[in-house]
Formats: structure tokens, sequence, C-alpha cells
């Protein structure tokens, strides 16, 4: 074995010194990563048809931010709000009077969206492949794509006289609560699936795949009947993109996002422990079973929240993982937040440059994003391994 | 310390692979279960690392049974390396072995676990590669770290499923030393499945032979394994050879299936 290729191969380099010093440049790569990700967002909300000075774009964010604690104070805490309305400093507005519109407006919530759905499925690929140790699995492998698409073709293709005349949601929003329920129903299967047959990697990733076969059939028939109109939407839906995106949507994901982050988060130990087998991980007394079922309920539950909002995307949840392992190792208390940001970072920069390449027209974020990852990976590939920061 | 195993039977549905075994472990006492392929030695690692509950009988640590440990602490009990491992693709040795401290890390890794990890590589001659890559090791360099995981335990007892079986013969020799010593040292007791009849010969301090799922025998090396057990079990022709390095068993002719 060459020793050239090993991290450190010293002899005098105690396990302290290996571990402090990986400890230590992890902590400092997922800090830059989100410094990255926080300026990335303030470049693409300035970013667009309408340009905008990075300085409009912060003063923007800011002012917004101030008059509604002080609007949210004012109704709710009005004695806080004295004591708020008495700090001397204000946050002026922007200089361009149309700043606060855009960027606020428009471009934050389709930038947070593109955040969350990144960390969503990134963090959902990279517990699915430790859990089922098998790299080619991601949130779409087990069946979650194309349960979800066959929600959505279903709301559109009832449409929204069907839906709309007898409940109280918008169109929109049906096709939304479609693709989540159908989403999570792919899971619940695959759970019933798995239950009556043990729940080893390749009974899930068997139940996931065909699962998701029956969900192709289900949309192939609904495309194969459907009028020309309907096609054009449900082929749009199934493309991806952060159409969708609104505060309102933003605020329903945030928490839910968080929550099942720091779930998964809480398992990271877990996961590396199945890393050395289910027999292994038994030994050192983890419930396999509940960790494989919890943890892909979980991070299916984050990926179909936000696939239900943007539709189809692709490659992040599969090739994000990957990624961050060849930067920051397998040790999950460290990839799971890396493979969020490194997923948000990626989504975002591709459907910035989706929604300015061509503007005003937008072209589809997949075409972008595949191009984008797709070269980034490669070139960690050509790079060559044994120089990880762990 | 001491493990006693009574009556343990376990069936996968109507096939019964483990019948009435019972045998105990010492401190400081290694059992080696031999038998041929399929006897069921596995299933018995497993059954004893907590991986699969018996169907009937007992399995007691220090007089309580296994069933009523937390698993945590059975954890901290029974240190156990199987037959095949697996690991992941950008994991470093250390980060390996570490594992074996899972039961006691929260989240951060304090310095006395890094310090078991060093001392358990240290002890497999390993210190020098904590921080390679598993995939850049041989196959017995990677064995070698799963029983580094499994001392980083440091479990009261050691189960090992063919801890041996992908090592050259110098390895082989310097494992089963090093896996002396330590159940010497440390006063902990470790069940050891082989393939190799004379490693058991020469570091067993006692044998259980499994046949189908039965015990074959159970004893001393000396005592049990002989021609005509490894004859009645095998079905193959062995003689024993002794000179002043102790007494060696030659197999030689496989009998023709009945």
């Amino acid at each position: 074995m060459p020793d050239s290729a090993s991290p450190v191969s010293a002899a005098d380099v105690s396990v302290h010194t290996l571990y402090r010093a990986g400890s230590t440049r992890r902590i400092a790569l997922i800090t830059g990563l989100s410094l990255l990700v926080i300026v990335t967002a303030v470049l693409s909300a300035g970013i667009g048809t309408v340009s905008i000075t990075p300085q409009d774009t912060v003063l923007a964010i800011g002012h917004s931010c101030a008059v509604s604690i002080q609007n949210f104070l004012h109704a709710f805490l009005p004695s806080v709000a004295a004591w708020y309305d008495a700090i001397p400093f204000t946050i002026p507005a922007p200089e361009n009077p149309q700043a606060e519109l855009i960027v606020v407006g428009f471009r934050l919530p389709r930038i947070f969206l593109a955040i969350l759905t990144g960390i969503s499925l990134a963090v959902a690929g990279a517990v699915m492949q430790g859990l089922l140790r098998n790299p080619l699995v991601s949130p779409f492998t087990l069946g979650l794509s194309s349960a979800a698409s066959f929600g959505a073709a279903l709301a559109i293709v009832l449409g929204p006289g069907v839906l709309v005349s007898y409940f109280l949601l918008s169109y929109d929003m049906w096709i939304v609560v479609f693709a989540f329920l159908f989403g999570w129903l792919s899971m619940i299967l695959v759970y019933w699936i798995s239950r009556s047959r043990g729940t080893t990697q390749s009974t899930l990733i068997l139940a996931g795949v065909v699962i998701g076969y029956l969900f192709t059939a289900g949309v192939m028939a609904l495309k194969y009947t459907t009028n020309n109109e309907k096609l054009r939407e449900l082929m749009v839906w199934l493309m991806g993109g952060m159409w969708g995106a609104s505060w309102s949507a933003v605020l329903l994901l945030v928490p839910l996002v968080i929550v099942c982050f720091i779930l998964l988060e809480r398992s990271a130990w877990d996961l590396n422990a199945l890393s050395a087998g289910d027999d292994v991980a038994k030994n050192l007394g983890i419930d396999v079973e509940r960790l494989r079922l919890s943890g892909l309920m979980i991070s299916t539950f984050a990926a179909s929240c936000c696939l239900a909002f943007t539709g189809i995307i692709g490659f992040i949840g599969l090739m994000g993982p990957h990624i961050c392992r060849m930067i920051i190792g397998s040790d999950h208390r460290y990839l799971i937040p890396c493979a969020g940001l490194t997923g948000a970072l990626i989504l975002l920069v591709s459907d910035t440059a989706a929604r300015t390449i061509m503007s005003p027209v937008e072209i589809p974020v997949g075409i972008i994003m595949y191009a984008i990852g797709g070269v980034f990976f490669l070139f960690l590939i050509m790079r060559g391994k044994g120089r990880g920061l762990y | 310390m001491e493990i006693v195993i009574e009556d343990v039977c376990k069936e996968y549905g109507e096939k019964r692979v483990l019948d009435t075994i019972s045998f105990s472990v010492g401190k400081s006492e290694i059992v080696a279960l031999v038998g041929p392929n399929g006897s069921g030695k596995s299933t018995l690692i497993k059954t004893l690392a907590g991986i699969h509950r018996q169907t009937s009988g007992s399995i007691s640590i220090d007089g309580t049974d296994i069933r009523k440990i937390d698993p945590i602490e059975l954890a901290k009990c029974v240190g156990y390396v199987p037959q095949h491992f697996t690991y992941t693709l950008y994991s470093t040795v250390f980060e390996t072995v570490l594992l074996g401290r899972r039961q006691h890390i929260r989240w951060s890794v304090s310095d006395e676990e890094l310090s078991r990890v060093q001392h358990s590589l240290d002890a497999l001659e390993m210190g020098n590669m904590a921080g390679s890559y598993m995939d850049q090791l041989s196959g017995g360099e990677r064995q070698k770290v799963f029983i580094a995981r499994a001392l980083a335990q440091d479990p009261k007892l050691f189960l090992f499923d063919e801890p041996t079986s992908a090592l050259d013969i110098r390895y082989q020799i310097g494992v089963m030393e090093t896996m002396r010593e330590i159940t010497w040292e440390r006063g902990a007791g470790m069940i050891v499945a082989v393939h190799d009849l004379n490693l058991a010969y020469r570091y067993a301090d006692t044998v259980v032979v499994l046949h189908g799922g039965r015990m074959a025998g159970y004893g001393k090396p000396q005592d049990i394994l002989t021609p005509e057990c490894i004859s009645n079990v095998y079905g193959v022709d062995a003689f024993v050879v002794e000179n002043e390095q102790g007494k060696f068993l030659v197999p030689f002719r496989a009998r023709a299936a009945p």
C-alpha cells in the first residue's frame, strides 16, 4: 500500500492529533460553506432582469426585517415595541426604490426554497446512503420521485374544476398536497413491504424500485390519456423548478426541514456504526431495524415536503453526499451538515443561473444543475483521493 | 468474570441450527469453536453477541441473563468481530476503530476514548496506519483493524468469527499471540471460531466441537481433537505429530461421502 496516498502516514502522529486536526478542518469547512451559501444568496438576490447592487440587496433585506419586527411588536407586544422604537439606530431603506419589492417580495422566497430543497434532498441522500450502505441510493431510489410525480400528475389531470370546486384549497396547493401525500405514501408502502420481509438493504431497495415502477406506470397512463394542455403543465412540473416559491411555502418548510435535520443529525454516530455492518452495529447496542426505518421515514418526509413545491429535482440527493464524502470523509456528524450546505449551494447557484442566463426566459434548473454538478464531481474524481480533510 | 451458556437452542423456522449447547467461559480463558461449515459456529457467536436471540436456553454474564441487559450495556461487555466485514470507502483506520467506543460517546470524542483507540492500534502494531484509508489496506490489515475495534470496546468477552481467515500464516500466529496476551492482561474471556485446528490446538484452553448444531466434543484440545473426532466430524482422516514444539494435527485424506 502506498504510504504517500495516506492523509497522514507518519508513525509518530497520534490518533489524538489526527482526530483534532481532522475535526478542526471539517468545522472550518462547514463554517466556510455556510458563509458561502449566505454570500451566494445575497448576490443571487441582486441578480436578475432588474439588477440590484449587493449593498441595496443587504439594505432591502435589513430594512424589511426591521419593519416586519416593528409591525409584529406593535401588533402583539406593545410594551417591547416602545423599547424597540427607542433604539437610536435604524436601517436605512435601499437607494433603489424597487429593491425591497423585488428582493424580498420575489427573489428571497425563491432563494430560500432553493436552499431548503437543496438541504433536504442532500441530507436525505446522505442519510439514505448511510442507512442502506449503498452509494447509488438517493431519495428517488425508494420510489419517492415517481410517487410524487404521480400525485402531481393526478392533481393536474383532475384539474382545477374538479378539485377547487369541491374543496377550499387553490389548484396549485392541490398539486403540492397530492405530490407530498403520494411521496409519503411510497415510503409507507416500502415500510409495509419491508416489515413483512425484513428491513435488509436489498429488501428496502427492491421494494423502493418496484414501488417506483408502479407509480411510473401510473404517470405514463395519465400522460397517455390526458390532453395537450395538461400534458405540458405536467411536463413542466416533472422537470422541476423554483416556480412554486412563496413566503408561505418557505415559512411552512423552515421548521419542518430544521426538525428533520436535527433528528437525522442526532443519529449520526449510529449511522457511523452501521457502516461496519448490521451485525457489528447490533453488537454495539444499536437497534438497526428501528434506526433504518425511522431514518428513512424522516429523510423521505423532508424530501417530500420540498419536492411537493419544486417538482422533481434530481442529482442533488445522489451526488451531493458523494461530493461531500470525497471532501469531508464519512463521519456523518460532519457529512450530514456538509451535504446539506453543498446541496443548498448547488441548487442555489443552478437556479440563479437558470433564471438569469436567458433572462427574462427561465430554463429548467435541472439543465444547469446536472452540468455544474457533473463537471464538479468529475473534477473531484480526477483530483484523486488522499487529499480530503479527514 | 464467567459466561455460562446453558441449553441454548436456535431455530430458523422449522430448522434447528443450534441444539442444546452448554458450556462456560472463565476469566482469561480461550474457547475455540471448531466444526465443519454449517455446523452452527457463526450462529452461536452471533447469538452470544446479542445479534440473534436464542429460541430457548440461557446465556448469562456474571449471573445476569443477557436478555435482561440493556443493549448498550451488553455492548460494553461483549466485543464481536464478524467473519465478513464492511467499511465505508472514505473512512480511516482510526475512525473505524473508534466505532468500538460508540457506546461511550454521546457526541464529541474525549481524550480517553482516543487513547483507547491508540492503545488498541498499538496492540496490533497498527499505530502507524491510524490515518490510512480502509480501502488502501490489504485484507489482512483490514481484519486487524476490525480486531482493534473489538479491543477498543474493552469487553469482558471477545467473540471472534474466524478472525484469521484472511491472514497469512505470520499474521495468523501474530494475531492469536496478541489475542492470548490480551485475554491474560485484561482477564477477559474469548470465544473464537476457527477452521485451522492447529490454531485451536495451540492457543485454546478449551475446545467446543460443533457438528450439525450439536456439541460433538467439549474439553481440552489434546483430549478432544483426536483423529477419531476429526474423522467423525469432518469425514477426514488425520494423524497427530508430536515434537518438542507440541502436538500437531495433520489431516491427509477426505473420505468418500457415504
